[in-house]
């Protein structure tokens, strides 16, 4: 077999069971209080830390252009909130500050 | 209209928005790598995790073999661990062979749009979610590879912002709600981007640490106000 298919395969695996196991292991049963904390907080830490380092990596040939895209999409969603508009204006903010 | 199909198509639309762009750059960026374009399909169709793909891109022309690529992606995808573990208690009552398809959907997005909905998580809510994902995620990787050569490098740059607004948008909610999540969200921002900068972890550990500690913290030292109702 080609080292390729092999590659998606094993990807397709490791990929695949850790997005699995917590299903098969924890759904329909009750959590303690405290684990049920945790999870909850997860979500947040989880966006926090997706989300702050890539503003700066995004658009690593101009990196001013991905933060600009970025601050159109905190500014209008802190103002009018959203997700459509500070979306696709992220994208136009960033290819506006990329050709000037 | 049922509310929750309502719900579920208005968030697919940024999704696949999101999705499309970013999809048709990992389409361009394989064929530039000389993967053809069955394997590039499958990639997309099989493996579905966005970033993991686009490493291991650079990790093949770097000339690694498939035991460190493997290796490398469940390091970087094993977050969806923590996220599909924070997802399972909240669809209770749905069946187990749902969960097998229900878990092969668990991208960021999706799970960021999940997390914020309140209440239960009803089976169409998350399929039509799921489902506008995967298509927009692999129809956007074919339509790349094959059409790639036509974009302005410039354009497909800019529109790979669209998945971390995404993100923020779906975030910013949350933050304005409450001072605990704005709090932990950004220094879970602050520590991965320090972790990073410092480059002493291998690719996919600083996120997972970052989200361990973070939670942690967030259960147990930082009081929350009112009631625990906020996610969901």
């Amino acid at each position: 077999m080609d080292n390729v298919i092999l590659t998606i395969i094993g990807m397709t695996v490791v990929t695949y069971l850790p997005r699995l196991i917590p299903f098969l292991v924890m759904a329909n049963k009750k959590v303690p209080a405290r684990v049920d904390a945790f999870l909850k907080c997860i979500p947040v830490a989880a966006i926090g830390a997706l989300i702050i380092p890539a503003i700066f990596n995004s658009t690593p040939d101009k990196p001013i252009a991905g933060i600009a895209g970025i601050t159109f999409t905190l500014v209008f969603g802190l103002w009018k909130g959203g997700i459509i508009v500070p979306v696709l204006g992220s994208v136009a903010v960033t290819y506006l500050v990329f050709m000037i | 209209m049922n509310k929750d199909i309502q719900y579920a198509v208005k968030a697919s639309i940024p999704i696949f928005i999101g999705y499309i762009p970013a999809a048709m750059a990992f389409g361009i960026l394989s064929k530039g790598a000389g993967i053809s374009l069955l394997e590039c399909f499958l990639f997309s169709a099989m493996v579905f995790a966005g970033a993991s793909q686009f490493i291991a891109l650079n990790l093949l022309l770097t000339g690694m073999g498939p035991g460190g690529v493997i290796l490398t992606t469940l390091l970087v995808n094993f977050r969806h661990f923590l996220m599909s573990a924070s997802l399972a208690s909240r669809v209770d009552d749905i069946t187990r062979r749902f969960h097998f398809l229900f878990a092969f959907g668990v991208t960021d997005e999706v799970f960021s749009v999940l997390s914020f909905k309140e209440g239960k998580l009803s089976k169409s809510l998350i399929l039509i979610l799921q489902f506008s994902a995967y298509s927009a995620w692999v129809s956007g990787t074919i339509v790349g590879y094959v059409l790639g050569g036509f974009m302005p490098e410039a354009l497909t740059n800019s529109m790979g912002i669209a998945l971390y607004a995404l993100l923020l948008a779906i975030l910013l909610p949350e933050m304005k709600k409450s001072t605990k999540s704005l709090i932990l969200a950004i220094s879970a921002g602050v520590l991965n981007t320090i972790l990073i900068k410092l480059d002493v972890l291998p690719n996919g550990w600083s996120i997972i640490i970052c989200i361990i500690t973070i939670a942690l913290v967030g259960a147990f030292i930082v009081p929350s106000e009112k009631k625990e109702e906020a996610y969901g």
